[in-house]
């Protein structure tokens, strides 16, 4: 118990690293006049500095709790998706050295910071392994495939910097309206983060029972208000609120609620700001933006996914079939989470052909990159959550 | 097809670009653009130049880029669509209509449609197969198209370029030079130390490294080509095997798929994870989720027969095992999985034979439920005959009891009690919690007791091909490390004709990093200054930093 309470201590000192980098990098970039000068800026310095600081002490935390628990901490949502966030800033760090621009590290902190927050709204406790996941290639294929993952990601944090800095956002566009729609969804995510904390720290809890998709009896526990019942669900809470409306059994109606609140209170957040600031929120961001070098940014993105795709092949696919080889006989299953490693991989497959040809730079790369990290994160969450096949988690 | 001769004196192949040798541009397009398409240095590709036969016509449509991306989105998207609703493989039913009821039932109009498609079996269907192998085809043509050519004009290449070579590059900059052959010297200097290979020529330098990175497309489609034709071997008989078996504790089977080899089955063991054991760890996740598995475990162990020959009797004992979930039995060339099980199969049953009225005993016996004897001789003259035994009751059909599988599941017995009082038997009908009889008897047969055993469920496999997938794998990822992981960049210095300097350079990707080792160059030998001709940023703010 020490060290598991150690490690979530480790945790939080990075959360709050990552923070107050975002604002050293952000005085980075306000304070320089170009890129050109930014470059060896002291509070860029001082921002990588506490970065590095954070990552070490949540490599600490990985660890620590690795060793309280005697298996590598990737084998829930909550383990799974810190680890992701911490690779995400060790991809930063590794792309900081190379081309030292604070602007990436503006962006893509905040987006660990989200991803870490998202990642502790789920069971965090300590989880004994089942059978199948007992084995040296399962930890091997998860660390590396997250890895991957996380290059990738940089690529996409490098496209939202380049298309801030190149979509005029004075004037309606579609490029205008998608930009706003990534900041929106991001908001989303912060939206699920304050609706989840404030119910737990209300401790609601309404319990069911319900007839599950192979007609069998089963009981389900919902910690937001339920605003959808499950198939021909009965209330076993007194007193919890009514769900407004009863599900097929192929729906998992608690998934839907907790959605569905989420969205309700990105939503509120999101209009809240637009009656504060009246511009797209896009714009918002776009000062911090300003000063990146457009070229560099492409680079970035290009270079991440460069070094991201060997990684994501070898872990994503070649440790996973291993994986799946010794522990299910078959190296390959069409399982919907490896068809979906499979989906992200054929994409970066043509990102990286069509970048063969010129007219593919710039923009459409930026795109291109954000919709890479769509993909990641639905494999990570969505196919998950809802499409629920051998890999679902907790 | 002719050749066309440079002014240089090269004879390039028609279709040629930029001269092979000295870099001049051949076309007039290329002569009128200003910059120069590097893409395979400029040379002659068959796609590029043949263009009528219908071959010609297949081998364009194959090895163009496009139609590859093209056929790689197709692939993406319907694997896509094969997630929507679980594979054929998921679903818990195995005749066609119970299937398509399953879709029905789930998923409605949408399962329905979906089923009618054949989505539900997307990933063997003969649609997505064509469309891998387009992937395949587009994957060799393509490659083969480019690679011959690129390795011709890459190792052409002289030193000192034709100047409008030069100044078509994304990279240039020219200017006077007080000393260009020291110039020249220091350059190569530190380009040297730049661990650039750098070859002279007549007031000319040509530094290049990583050209061996241009291979890593090739390599890495190479692997791929493996990887496919593994994939494509397994349809060979003899090269997979792929079979489950159920296996009863304490009994031995044949291994299907694997003949000659025999298994026996000693014990199943199912744990889960212990509140003590785990009190402080997992106490909080034990307490939400309630028991989680520890282990599956079959401990078996494996026969050979001695001379191959089938049949038992003859058998060789190879080695005991425990199968344990990701740890498979392996031998010759087969992996024995843990894959399922049954708990609690009954095994035998005991009874007592008792005087109804004095309720004495006169005597037990057990029935083993796979293969039960015929008599029960209790002594003192007692005796119960098993007239009839139905492993499986499902009730009475046509006043005859019927028997649903041969599996004991639910077993009902029709015994004769002989005894010394009723010398020519009592007949009774016994089943789990139901006795009849056709007439009062005075005796009857008593359940006593149960044994249950386990079943474990393995699966068989043997993939010959799966060295060819990893060799497959090992390639591609050698190719995508080597095309991904290192850049092939050329820097060419020359003196001009009035003394002064030029200075052009290209790679193929990541042109910050060759700027940043060019400028390291061009500071330590007083080299001009260059442009970057696509980045008007960073040349401004150059300027603005002289300023
Ligand atoms: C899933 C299948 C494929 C994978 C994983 C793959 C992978 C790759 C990779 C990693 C590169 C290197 C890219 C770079 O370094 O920028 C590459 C280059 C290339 N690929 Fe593919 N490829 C696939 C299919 C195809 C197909 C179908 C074509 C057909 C047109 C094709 C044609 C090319 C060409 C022309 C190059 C550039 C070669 C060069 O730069 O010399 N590839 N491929």
């Amino acid at each position: 118990m020490e060290l598991a309470s150690l490690s979530a201590n480790l945790l939080l000192i990075s959360f709050i690293a990552y923070l107050v980098a975002t604002l050293f990098f952000g005085g980075a970039v306000k304070g320089a006049k170009s890129e050109a000068t930014y470059q060896n800026n002291r509070w860029g310095t001082i921002g990588i500095a506490i970065t590095i600081i954070g990552f070490v002490s949540q490599v600490g935390y990985f660890i620590t709790r690795w060793i309280a628990s005697g298996h590598a901490p990737v084998s829930n949502m909550f383990e799974f998706t810190t680890a992701f966030g911490m690779m995400l800033v060790g991809a930063f760090i590794l792309l900081f050295f190379i081309y030292r621009t604070p602007s990436l590290g503006l962006f893509a902190l905040p987006i660990a910071i989200i991803i870490i927050g998202y990642a502790s709204m789920f069971p965090r406790e300590i989880t004994p392994l089942i059978p199948a996941l007992k084995s040296y290639w399962l930890t091997i294929h998860v660390i590396t495939a997250a890895l991957g993952e996380a290059i990738l990601a940089i690529s996409a944090v490098a496209g939202v910097v380049y298309l801030l800095k190149n979509v005029d956002m004075t004037k309606k566009s579609k490029e205008r309206f998608w930009l706003e729609a990534v900041v929106f969804t991001l908001i989303l995510v912060v939206g699920f983060i304050v609706s989840s904390t404030t119910f737990k720290v209300t401790g609601y809890e309404a319990a069911f029972t319900y007839v599950d998709q192979n007609e069998k009896p089963a009981q389900m526990v919902y910690h937001y208000p339920p605003l959808f019942g499950m198939h021909q669900y009965e209330a076993l809470t007194p007193g919890a609120m009514e769900p407004w409306a009863e599900m097929p059994a192929v729906i998992n109606a608690k998934t839907l609620t907790t959605f569905v609140w989420s969205v309700g209170t990105g939503i509120v957040i999101y209009l809240l700001m637009r009656l504060i600031y009246r511009r797209p929120i896009a714009m918002m961001f776009q000062s911090f933006a300003k000063k990146a070098n457009s070229q560099l940014m492409d680079e970035i993105g290009y270079r991440s996914v460069l070094i991201g795709f060997p990684v994501f092949t070898l872990g994503a696919l070649i440790f996973a079939m291993i994986w799946a080889h010794e522990a299910w006989s078959r190296f390959w299953g069409w399982d919907p989470k490896e068809v979906w490693a499979l989906i992200t991989w054929l994409f970066y497959a043509a990102f990286l052909h069509l970048r063969l040809s010129r007219d593919w730079e710039g923009k459409k790369s930026a795109w291109l990159a954000v919709i890479g990290f769509i993909i990641i994160m639905f494999n990570l969450i969505a196919v998950n959550l809802i499409i629920a096949g051998l890999h679902s988690y907790a | 097809m002719n050749k066309i001769k440079c002014q240089c004196g090269h004879d390039n192949p028609f279709g040629t670009v930029l001269c092979e040798s000295c870099g001049r541009p051949l076309t007039e397009e290329a002569k009128k653009s200003k910059l120069v398409d590097m893409r395979y240095e400029g040379s002659s590709r068959r796609s590029q130049t043949y263009k009528r036969s219908i071959i010609d016509k297949i081998w364009n449509f194959f090895s163009s880029v496009k139609i590859g991306v093209s056929i790689i989105v197709a692939v993406l998207a319907t694997s896509a669509i094969g997630t929507i609703f679980p594979q054929k493989l998921y679903v818990p039913f195995t005749a066609e209509a119970d299937i398509a009821a399953y879709y029905e039932r789930l998923y409605g109009f949408a399962g329905v449609v979906y089923y009618k498609l054949g989505f539900h079996d997307m990933y063997s269907s003969w649609w997505f197969k064509i469309l891998v192998g387009m992937l395949g085809t587009s994957i060799i043509i393509a490659s083969v198209d480019r690679v011959i050519p690129l390795y011709k004009s890459l190792k052409k290449q002289r030193t000192k370029r034709h100047i409008s070579f030069m100044k078509r590059q994304r990279i240039y900059g020219e200017g006077p030079s007080d000393n260009p052959d020291e110039a020249l010297t220091k350059a190569e200097e530190k380009l040297k130390a730049l661990k650039y290979n750098v070859k002279t020529e007549d007031g000319a330098i040509l530094a290049e490294k990583g050209r061996f990175s241009r291979w890593g497309p090739y390599v890495n489609h190479t692997g791929l080509i493996i990887f496919l034709l593994g994939v494509l071997l397994r349809g060979l008989p003899g090269f997979y095997v792929d079979e489950t078996m159920w296996i009863r504790e304490g009994e031995m089977r044949a291994i299907p798929g694997a003949p000659g080899y025999y298994l026996e089955s000693h014990q199943f063991i199912l744990e889960n994870y212990t509140k003590e054991e785990a009190e402080d760890v997992f106490g909080e996740a034990l307490e939400r989720v309630g028991m989680i598995p520890k282990n599956y475990q079959t401990d078996v162990t494996l026969y050979k027969t001695k001379d191959g020959l089938p049949g038992t009797a003859d058998l060789e004992k190879v080695e005991d095992y425990s199968i344990i979930v990701n740890k498979p039995l392996k031998f010759s060339g087969y992996n024995v999985f843990q894959m399922d099980y049954r708990l609690d199969e009954l095994k035998a049953m005991t009874f007592q034979l008792t005087d109804k009225a004095s309720a004495g005993s006169l005597g037990e016996f057990t029935v083993n439920l796979v293969n039960p004897e015929k008599t029960y001789d209790l002594g003192n003259g007692a005796r119960v005959d098993l007239l009839d035994y139905y492993p499986d009751y499902d009730g009475i059909e046509n006043g005859e009891p019927v028997s649903k599988s041969p599996l004991p599941n639910n077993p009902a017995f029709i015994f004769k009690m002989v005894t010394a009082e009723k010398p020519e038997g009592e007949k009774s009908f016994v089943a789990i919690r139901q006795t009849l009889e056709t007439e009062e008897n005075n005796y009857k047969v008593n359940f006593l007791s149960a044994e249950t055993r386990n079943i474990s469920g393995l699966t068989i496999r043997k993939d010959k091909t799966l060295y060819i997938l990893l060799l497959g794998g090992i390639i591609f990822m050698i190719g995508v490390a080597q095309g991904s992981y290192w850049n092939h960049r050329r820097i060419w210095i020359q003196k001009g004709t009035d003394g002064e300097l030029l200075v052009a350079a290209h790679t193929n990707k990541n042109w910050f990093s060759l700027r940043k080792e060019i400028d390291k160059v061009k500071d330590f030998a007083q080299l001009p200054n260059y442009e970057d001709r696509k980045d008007p940023e960073s040349n401004s703010q150059k300027e603005g930093d002289k300023a």
